[in-house]
């Protein structure tokens, strides 16, 4: 079934011929320029920007934005096949045949992005000029922010990989310097340099497919190689798609390289709204969509990317119910949803639409639960343990609105987002047929039962109950500056899934650059009813589980599995034996090497040479002449070779 | 072409600035400390000017340089030991171009960022060796005569295009750097110093034999013996006499580099001398070693290259591999910094030896963007060394909040070694990893591992140095001063704008890595799946998408001819060997 569908949509999805940007459109370097303006204003102007830096950095995202939307309306009004514009700004590198410009592509697919990571980004600005004004360095987190911004727009515009590549390694330095941003904590600049280090890893990983590429194609621009890839054999294609999963695993805190995602809630909350909704972790999902010619191409690497979606899924998930910080309860959540648009996405032309739907409807739950969570931070004096909330829901009733929005919106309650969105993923494993896609699709809808099982526990221990927090602590609601950006967030949460695939709108914008799945299904299907009724199953065993019981002050003794789950299972017990440990002796043992083997073995000839290794050292004194010496003898030689050699 | 003798000008202002700092008066003549500090102020500001002269000479130079014309520009040739056929014969490929423009750059910016360590030198010395009668004839005077000495034999041993005049050079830089770090360094100086002197004269000895034996090759035949570096380059050597030739100048150069595993030297030579002449060292120094195998052991010994060339891509990814480990174990921030040199230039020679035009002008670029970025790692390193004295990353931390220019700068650097986009070395590592990738794929997979260690060596510096709580003995750091700031801003700003636009450097010196890969007679490898012609210059559409697609092709006739057109016009600025270089693709 495989082979029939890339057959059909392979020449398709190639198809898409790029036009010059024009109009517009031929100014969309501004969509870079912008956040970049304003990271160098306020990271070189100092001090000075201090009082009014903010400002500016609220208003290049809002400016991009709105640049974005023209760019959109102009892409709407070109037929379907011609919305695909590129745009070179000059040329970056030219050595032989390794031709690499400094290219942009507008097509359906970025500029879907576009309008996530500015327009999310944009409220996520506005709510952290609340959240972080009493910091004293406000200016500096805002420069970061827009540089963040600024990264993750060339990475979705550039249209070629190496580009890309520039724009995901600068993820990875807006990541480092955000999550590390109150350095002067130590467990924050450990968690900035393994993010990045952990973000190297797949790094190195894309890096390689874009060398194997540019060996087979002699091309790394996204037209060159998607022109070529067919003829390539099945092994270099597979080769250049696991390569792709593996920088894509970084980015996106998939299985092996997830263990960086949980401790990035180090830094403030405004950036973990930002890496997890508008982002950061959906590059991966990008990748990997962008890459389409190619996985359609390979259902080898297509079948690896889907089993780490899966797997990630339900670990994410597992790690999401035993936490009692929000944040980190919250990012499991993250690595479970983002689990589910890989798996998506893993599937081909069946998924992809679906992945992206996901991507963009989580862009808005996922930032909306952020910043909900960011007031709750706040009001309770950056208290983040879940088992001393409780009753938040008459303190903060606006909050627990906007934040129950998104529960409805994340656990898939019909006609909320995830329920348009995450049902045809679990369907469309399903539908894979055999073994593979039975495995598939029963992670997919076990995984949203615990989706809804975290997210309950985490609505109820939050909001309801009993108060567990002290008397001194004084919640009342955040800010309007704080309130209505999860406001407008949570109506786009409710709205997003219905908006994209009622009408098969997402499908038929973005079916040209990414093919259509070649079945459609309905809306309630035997697979969506079954996924209901686990979601509705699991909200009710987590209401017996902290509901209608006292939550406990502290966590209670639990079976060997819940312990697992709260050391994120063992994710970085397993980096620290296998990785960390090993590579300390190396590193020792190196170092030893160096001074005493290579080293020690130079200053023993040398020491043969001069009668011991005191003499040597008493060289030093006579150095001059010994100098002087050598370069005569030198002389001598010399002079004496060429009389032989006249004579 | 005018006649005027740019490079002899260029390496002879240095040198008048020396001869002019030498006939200041000196320390005898008596003073108050304040008449002696007016003198080194004159000093410094001699060797600031005179190297800020030379500086724009070779600017000049590199604009008046034309990409597309011969080869060797700017060329003198006179003889000078007509006996023995040894002229003074200088010319710059654009190799050699970007080298002297290197070394020229760094100098003003060495002498801004040395300008108080010759005093505190004096200081620290007496608290760290008393009793020693160490400091006599220590004076700000000859340490900057001797930088600007050093300066014209470093442009003298880029642009010699005779074998002996380079091979004088190369021995002469020596005397220099000796006292530099001998005489005005820290620590185990005298050792380092000495370490670095052997080590050097070791390979320069192998050299100088190989340099006499190819002389005498030149005689061969009756012919009128000859130095001359294009006439040896069509020297007929058996692949016998090509191995030990090469040889001869392979270990000089290696050592010099340092590829793994002669670089013992680098780290206590690195370490004991000053940041300034530090910065020399790795970044002028080195080069001339990666200088020399590119120019001299490939396009003299092509065949003996090819032979030994499995070897030393096996030395360049241990070098790449170790280096990078061991940085990741130092304790002290100068030598940390060594020894990612050591793996950066595993991966300058690695670029060389993958004969292909990615990764020689990748490594080329290399050492231009290595000279700049690990230069103002140095620099900064010292700057912060020079305010609490100790070498010890375990006697850092905090230095962010209170030195945060400082430190926002020392990460601008930080981040140059480990070869993030948008910084310079980037663009040079990819095009090394990527042209080795073409030929050893092997290789390039575990050199690329090397991007990953790079990532921990820096940011583990980064952490321990400047981050978490502020340590008391660093409580009081001041930030940097403006005189410390201008020194070091140059450097960002070249790492920065060559980083987001190599093409000016690149257009330098792709036809010169041209040319050496013709005389070696290396070509790059053809893809197997090449893109089609149309695709690879991008916007337009795949040959299998005209045939689903017509629709979409009608649109596009427009696009490709603007681009084609784009195309042409850019080669035609490109030289006649580039665009053969470019149809043949």
């Amino acid at each position: 079934m495989t082979g029939s569908v890339h057959a059909a949509l392979v020449p398709h999805a190639a198809a898409i011929a790029s036009l010059h940007a024009t109009g517009i459109q031929a100014a969309a370097g501004l969509l870079l320029a912008f956040p970049l303006a304003g990271a160098v204003i306020l990271l070189l102007g100092g001090k000075r920007t201090n009082s009014w830096g903010h400002l500016v950095g609220v208003a290049m995202p809002v400016l991009a934005f709105a640049y974005g939307v023209a760019a959109f309306v102009q892409m709407l009004g070109y037929p379907a096949a011609q919305r695909s514009r590129e745009l070179t700004l000059y040329q970056f590198i030219n050595v032989g045949r390794f031709q690499v410009p400094f290219g942009l592509r507008l097509d359906p697919l970025s500029i879907c992005f576009v309008l996530l990571i500015t327009g999310v980004g944009s409220l996520i600005h506005i709510f952290a000029v609340g959240y972080m004004s009493h910091d004293p360095d406000r200016r500096r987190f805002f420069g970061y922010m827009n540089l963040f911004v600024a990264a993750m727009l060339l990475l979705v515009l550039a249209d070629n990989y190496l580009l890309l590549y520039a724009g995901w390694e600068g993820v990875g330095l807006a990541s480092y310097l955000l999550i590390g941003f109150w350095q002067y904590k130590d467990s924050a600049a450990v968690a900035a340099k393994k993010a990045f280090v952990a973000n190297r890893v797949g790094d190195a990983g894309l890096s390689l497919a874009i060398m194997l590429m540019f060996f087979q194609f002699g091309s790394v621009t996204f037209t060159g190689v998607f022109g070529a890839a067919p003829k390539a054999s099945n092994g270099v294609v597979t080769a250049i798609g696991l390569l792709l999963l593996l920088g894509a695993c970084g980015k996106s805190a998939q299985l092996p390289l997830q263990s960086w995602l949980l401790d990035a809630m180090e830094g403030p909350t405004p950036v973990s709204a930002l890496i997890h909704a508008a982002t950061m972790v959906t590059a991966g999902v990008y990748l990997i969509v962008r890459s389409a010619p190619i996985f359609n191409l390979t259902p080898d690497a297509r079948l690896a990317v889907a089993i780490v979606g899966a797997a990630t899924l339900l670990f994410g998930g597992i790690i999401g119910c035993a936490k009692d910080d929000i944040k980190k309860s919250l990012a499991g959540s993250t690595m479970s949803q983002i689990g589910y648009m890989t798996l998506a996405a893993g599937l081909g032309p069946a998924g992809y639409i679906f992945a992206i739907a996901q991507l963009l409807a989580h862009g808005f739950f996922k930032a909306t639960l952020f910043l909900t969570a960011g007031s709750v931070k706040h009001e309770m004096n950056d208290e983040v343990d879940m088992r001393r909330f409780g009753g938040l829901r008459v303190a903060m009733p606006i909050t627990f609105g906007a934040f129950f929005c998104a529960y409805l919106a994340i656990i898939g309650i019909p006609p909320f987002s995830a329920f348009f969105t995450k049902d045809p993923i679990i369907e469309a494993a399903f539908s894979k047929g055999g073994v593979s896609g039975a495995l598939l699709g029963t992670a997919a809808l076990i995984g949203a039962g615990i989706t809804s099982l975290y997210m309950t526990r985490m609505l109820l221990m939050t909001f309801t109950g009993r108060r567990r927090w002290d008397e001194g602590q004084h919640p009342h609601e955040a800010p309007p500056v704080m309130i209505w950006p999860a406001i407008l967030l949570a109506a786009g949460s409710l709205a997003a899934g219905a908006i994209f695939i009622l009408g098969s709108r997402l499908q038929s914008f973005l079916g040209p650059v990414i093919g259509v799945p070649p079945v459609s299904h309905g809306i309630f299907t035997v697979y969506g009813l079954a996924g209901l009724a686990l979601v509705i199953a699991a909200a009710g065993l987590a209401w017996v589980l902290y509901g209608r019981r006292e939550v406990p002050a502290a966590a209670p003794a639990a079976n060997p599995f819940t312990v697992a789950a709260r050391k994120d299972l063992y994710g970085d017990a397993i980096n620290e034996g296998l990785l960390m440990r090993p590579g300390q002796w190396l590193t020792r043992l190196s170092v030893y090497f160096d001074n005493r083997g290579v080293d020690g073995l130079v200053n023993t000839v040398a020491a043969a040479f001069g009668g011991s290794s005191g003499r040597l050292r008493k060289v030093q004194t006579g150095f001059v002449r010994s100098y002087a010496l050598s370069m005569l003898v030198g002389a001598v030689l010399l002079v004496g070779t060429f009389l032989l050699v006249r004579l | 072409m005018s006649t005027f003798p740019w490079l002899t000008v260029a390496g002879a202002v240095p040198l008048i600035g020396a001869i002019a700092i030498a006939l200041t008066p000196g320390r005898s003549a008596a003073g108050s400390p304040a008449d002696r500090r007016a003198r080194d102020l004159l000093v410094k500001r001699l060797a600031l000017v005179f190297s800020l002269i030379t500086l724009a000479l070779t600017i000049v130079i590199a604009v008046k340089f034309r990409p597309g014309g011969p080869r060797f520009q700017f060329q003198q040739v006179y003889q000078w030991i007509p006996q023995f056929g040894v002229h003074y014969a200088v010319g710059v490929d654009g190799i050699a171009l970007v080298l002297i423009l290197m070394s020229t750059v760094l100098m003003p910016v060495v002498v801004l960022a040395s300008w108080n360590d010759v005093e505190e030198v004096a200081a620290g010395a007496t608290s760290a060796a008393p009793g020693k009668r160490a400091r006599r004839g220590r004076s700000a005077k000859s340490y900057f005569a001797m930088m600007l000495v050093l300066e014209t034999m470093m442009i003298g041993v880029f642009a010699a295009t005779d074998v002996f005049l380079f091979y004088v050079f190369f021995e002469a830089m020596l005397v220099p750097m000796y006292f530099m770090i001998g005489s005005y360094g820290v620590g185990q100086r005298q050792y380092a110093a000495v370490k670095f002197l052997l080590y050097s004269l070791l390979g320069g000895l192998l050299m100088l034999v190989a340099v006499i034996a190819l002389y005498v090759y030149s005689t061969h035949g009756g012919h009128q013996g000859t130095f001359l570096f294009t006439q040896l380059s069509h020297l007929a050597l058996s692949p016998t006499t090509q191995k030990w030739l090469f040889l001869g100048f392979f270990v000089a150069f290696a050592i010099k580099a340092p590829l793994w595993p002669f670089h013992t030297w680098l780290p206590d030579a690195a370490t004991s001398a000053q940041p300034g002449a530090a910065v020399l060292l790795v970044g002028v120094l080195d080069k001339v070693g990666t200088f020399g195998m590119i120019r001299y052991c490939l396009d003299l010994f092509p065949s003996a290259a090819h032979f030994f060339t499995p070897l030393v891509i096996v030395l360049s990814v241990v070098g790449i591999l170790y280096g990078a480990v061991v940085a990741i174990g130092q304790a002290d921030i100068k030598r940390l910094i060594a020894y990612t040199s050591v793996s950066h230039m595993g991966l300058i020679t690695l670029g060389i030896f993958a004969m292909t035009s990615q990764g020689q002008a990748g490594a080329t670029l290399y050492m231009v963007n290595h000279g700049f970025a690990t230069g103002a790692l140095f620099i900064l390193a010292g700057f912060m060394v020079s305010r609490r004295k100790s070498h010890l990353i375990a006697d850092y931390g905090g230095v962010q909040k209170v030195a945060p220019v400082l430190a926002g700068l020392f990460l601008v650097a930080g981040l140059a070694g480990l070869a993030l986009p948008g910084l310079s070395t980037f663009v040079s590592e990819f095009l090394v990893l990527v042209g080795t990738f073409t030929r050893y794929e092997a290789a390039a997979v575990l050199a690329t591992a090397g991007i990953i260690l790079a990532a921990i060596y820096i940011l583990w510096m980064y952490q321990r140095t400047m981050t978490g709580p502020v340590r008391a003995e660093v409580a009081n750091m001041p930030d940097l001063k403006a005189r410390e700031l201008w020194a070091v801003a140059p450097l960002i700003a070249l790492i920065v704008v060559l980083g987001v636009y190599p093409k000016p450097a690149l257009d330098i010196i792709n036809p010169a890595v041209h040319s050496t890969l013709v005389g070696v007679h290396s070509r790059d490898p053809v893809p197997p799946h090449p893109a089609s012609a149309q695709a690879r210059q991008a916007s337009t559409t795949s040959t299998a998408a005209s045939s689903t697609a017509p629709t979409s092709t009608a649109p596009t006739s427009t696009a490709p001819t603007s681009t084609t057109s784009l195309v042409q016009h850019r080669r035609g600025q490109r030289s006649q060997t580039l665009r053969k270089q470019g149809s043949s693709a």
